[in-house]
């Protein structure tokens, strides 16, 4: 292959990055936006959602277009109740301290990983695709479910976007992430937008999760590079806010493919990270926020 | 006799809002000087710049001739510029002592139980050395915040609005204590209540949209038409 | 002067017990007060200072690779080895102080983080070096310390004691010094303590400073005593278990990072034999603490009971 497919080759393989990154991303960002807290389970709840994903996979019968549908609903629907319990019974508590909570859900992100190495065991698993369909390019057949996750994660970045600022509950949302505190006065239920917001965001990764695991096979382990590259994202396009969140996960999704396929990963991944703590250091609001 | 501090049209806006704007002022050696005007004239926000916890968006300020307007706040206290906070300030889960401790030692650790226990026997703290300072009354927390800057052997004491709360026994008290200070230490008071500051000013500043009304003795200001229409008479 | 006796009688007993337990219990023992010696340095910049990182493993390693490799590389003996690990975990730490006690709270805990990453991932980058995920095993020739021998059992556990006692003494030293007080000061209320004259940054960068010695101190001693240099030490799990010993045995208490250590290592140990998932308990421990006994074992008893606990 010539230079140009193959640079067509790595941005393709950029965007499928970028949406499943956009996806998680955007559910730590809504978290830390509205509740002003780091979860540092996000990256398993990314990984319950592909491991969920295999289960449901392993018990629906017939063709793995339905098991994939079924998966694609029972595991966000899951993982969200068990981050509203999560809520429920320690972020509440700590009465949402930053500090407190960073280090509460490195706990959980013990819990659940261990847990999950228990009941699921080391192996990696894979999950068949919903569909067997590639398309030929001139120079190399690409797999068509590839595209469907970057049309998917567009409908649901789309479907949450319109949530966020058409309707009722997005606007309550919105009313609680200024001040918490006025929002109360005003009778919001302060508690459970913050259940509905934890429960969203965790939906949010776990639907990443089942997105990627046709992909990429279903691993305990695997939420732990989720959960850097959406830190990543969430920081240098401005903590807590969606649009930069966006933004940077498509550019941080692209640039992941292009490197990742020119250069070594983890000199990558070392001057990413550098990155992002310099971000934080010195342009805390993000490179793309415009929030002061 | 050679100004203590002198500031040259100090500045500083937030947003539209003019809280210092062009603030001339001087305070001389050994005197108190009395910071008076509305709410919203800016008091806070000029000796905000004088200790450094904000910087003007121009004009000077002068230490004894040195330009001290770019100097962090933590090296003017070093310079002899203390501050008492208007909303009490102290290191609630420590001992009265070690409050007090820390402010001794920030300039050096020599006798240190021994200046310490002398700070807070000025403002008569002293039997209350080993409690938790978040358990005193509201009167004694003062009190406290006032030992520190006192221990802290200043050149210069900015107090903001330090009687506000307390009761009129306890005012009476903090009089006596402030007159005692000088002329060693020059003192610089924000107080809103007029008979502490006619009794202990020797100068008052008038702040007005933050700019200065008027400076003068108190019985000055008493006469001035501007201030009475300004602030005394409302 | 009790606080004293109570300091030199833990040490006495940890002496004694050398002669009580079965060899691979000291051998435990002397891992736990090399781990605590890390503890100590987390406890002196999150328990004291106030300064969360969760980048410590970044410190822990830098003392470790750096002690190991100038011992495999140079051939450097083991004295000169454990102060070469020293200064390289004091070294980083004010190098990434200069740069993270910019930001406070969150943001200081995701920029130490990074950096740990950052650092981790350039031990797997510099494989051929650092012998990668494997690690490497510290050659016998750099194990010895005036002709004793740090593989076997009696030199090492003397020699991890001796190093936790100075630890533990300087801590205790260093913490009822007016030093101390400053550092108590910047966790409890900074800004006044800048109205007191004290620069907050040169405080703050001082105390992780000097918790990047202990961590490097730790580093060091663990590859020269157990032999072993790996890039595990680095990875995310180490700057945890720091913060975990601490919040365990009680933040801002000089014997808590002691005890927090070897309570979690029998944990961890008995957990092990039962599960392969035994880091589950690590994480429980974790949520349990912050939700119920965030003042750790000492703390708490402190605060109902012994008022002069240090």
């Amino acid at each position: 292959m010539t230079f140009g497919p193959f640079l067509l080759l790595a941005l393709m393989e950029g965007l499928v990055t970028a949406a499943v990154l956009a996806l998680a991303a955007s559910g730590l960002s809504l978290v830390f936006g509205v509740m002003r807290v780091v979860n540092v389970a996000h990256g398993a709840f990314y990984m319950l959602g592909a491991v969920l994903a295999w289960a449901v996979a392993q018990h629906v019968p017939g063709p793995a277009a339905i098991a994939f549908a079924a998966a694609i609903i029972v595991a966000p629907l899951v993982v969200g109740a068990l981050a509203a319990a999560t809520d429920g019974l320690i972020l509440k508590r700590l009465n949402y301290d930053p500090e407190a909570t960073i280090v509460a859900t490195i706990g959980l992100l013990y819990m659940i990983e261990q847990a999950t190495l228990s009941l699921y065991g080391p192996n990696a698993n894979p999950v068949q695709a919903p569909f067997e369909w590639r398309i030929q390019l001139p120079w190399f057949g690409y797999s068509g479910y590839k595209l469907f996750v970057v049309l998917a994660a567009c409908v649901v970045l789309l479907t949450l976007w319109a949530f966020i600022t058409r309707t009722k509950a997005g606007l309550i949302m919105r009313a609680t992430q200024v001040d918490r505190t006025t929002a109360r006065s005003f009778g919001i239920n302060v508690d459970r937008v913050y259940m509905g917001t934890f429960a969203l965001g965790a939906g949010l990764a776990a639907l990443a999760g089942v997105l990627i695991v046709p992909i990429q096979q279903a691993h305990y382990l695997m939420g732990g590079d989720t959960l850097l590259l959406s830190f990543i994202v969430v920081i240098i396009g401005g903590l807590g806010s969606l649009r930069g969140t966006l933004i940077a996960a498509i550019v941080i999704g692209l640039c992941d493919g292009v490197i990742s396929m020119f250069f070594a990963p983890t000199l990558a991944k070392i001057l990413a990270t550098l990155l992002v703590a310099m971000v934080l250091v010195f342009r805390p609001q993000g490179l793309f926020g415009a929030r002061s | 006799m050679a100004p203590l501090i002198e500031t040259h049209g100090l500045t500083l806006h937030f947003g539209g809002l003019k809280a210092v704007d062009g603030v001339d002022f001087t305070l001389r050696p050994g005197e108190i000087h009395a910071l008076i005007g509305p709410n919203g004239a800016g008091k806070t926000t000029f000796v905000s710049l004088l200790s450094g916890r904000r910087l003007p968006q121009s004009g000077a300020i002068l230490l004894d001739g040195e330009d001290i307007s770019r100097l962090p706040a933590h090296a003017r206290v070093r310079k002899g510029i203390a501050y008492t906070f208007q909303v009490t300030s102290i290191f609630p889960r420590l001992t009265v002592f070690d409050n007090v401790a820390l402010a001794v030692q920030s300039h050096g650790a020599k006798d240190l139980p021994a200046k310490t226990r002398a700070a807070l026997a000025r403002v008569g703290l002293q039997d209350l050395e080993a409690q938790e300072a978040q358990t005193l009354s509201y009167g004694h927390q003062r009190l406290l915040e006032l030992a520190m800057g006192l221990a802290l052997n200043p050149r210069l004491l900015i107090l903001d609005e330090p009687t506000q709360g307390l009761a009129a026994s306890e005012i009476a008290g903090f009089k006596s204590l402030v007159q005692g200070l000088v002329p060693e230490t020059t003192v610089l008071l924000i107080e809103h209540n007029i008979e502490v500051v006619m009794d202990l000013a020797t100068r008052i500043t008038v702040l007005n949209f933050g700019q200065v009304l008027a400076t003068g003795t108190p019985a000055e200001i008493r006469a001035n038409p501007a201030v009475q229409e300004a602030y005394l008479g409302a | 002067m009790k606080v004293w006796a109570l300091h030199l009688a833990l040490i006495a007993a940890l002496f004694t017990a050398q002669f009580v337990l079965s060899p691979y219990h000291t051998t435990n023992l002397a891992r736990i007060m090399v781990l605590a010696i890390f503890a100590m340095g987390y406890n002196l910049a999150f328990g004291y200072t106030g300064l969360l990182s969760l980048g410590h493993a970044l410190l822990l390693g830098a003392g470790m690779y750096a002690a190991g490799l100038s011992a495999q590389l140079w051939g450097l003996a083991a004295g000169p080895a454990l102060l070469v690990g020293t200064l390289a975990g004091g070294t980083m730490a004010a190098a990434v102080g200069l740069l993270a006690l910019r930001t406070a709270g969150v943001s200081f805990m995701i920029v130490t983080l990074m950096f740990a990453q950052a650092g981790y991932l350039t031990i797997l980058y510099f494989a051929p070096t650092t012998g990668g995920d494997e690690g490497f095993t510290v050659a016998a020739a750099g194990r010895t310390f005036a002709g004793f021998d740090l593989a076997t059992d009696t030199p090492r556990f003397l020699s991890a004691l001796a190093l936790f006692a100075v630890g533990l003494l300087v801590s205790l030293a260093l913490v009822r010094s007016p030093f101390g007080r400053t550092l108590v000061a910047m966790r409890e209320n900074e800004e006044r303590s800048r109205m007191l004259g004290y620069n907050p940054f040169a405080v703050k960068l001082a105390a992780l400073t000097i918790s990047g010695l202990y961590a490097g101190a730790a580093g060091a001693a663990y590859a020269l005593l157990f032999g072993y240099v790996g890039a595990s030490f680095a990875t995310i799990q180490y700057s945890i278990l720091p913060m975990l010993y601490v919040l365990l045995g009680g933040a801002g208490t000089t014997l808590g990072p002691f005890l927090g250590a070897a309570l979690m290592f029998a944990l961890i140990e008995v957990a092990s034999g039962l599960t392969t998932a035994y880091l589950f308990f690590v994480g429980l421990a974790l949520v349990a603490l912050v939700l119920f006994a965030p003042k750790g074992i000492l703390g708490t008893i402190r605060e109902r009971w012994v008022k002069w606990l240090p």
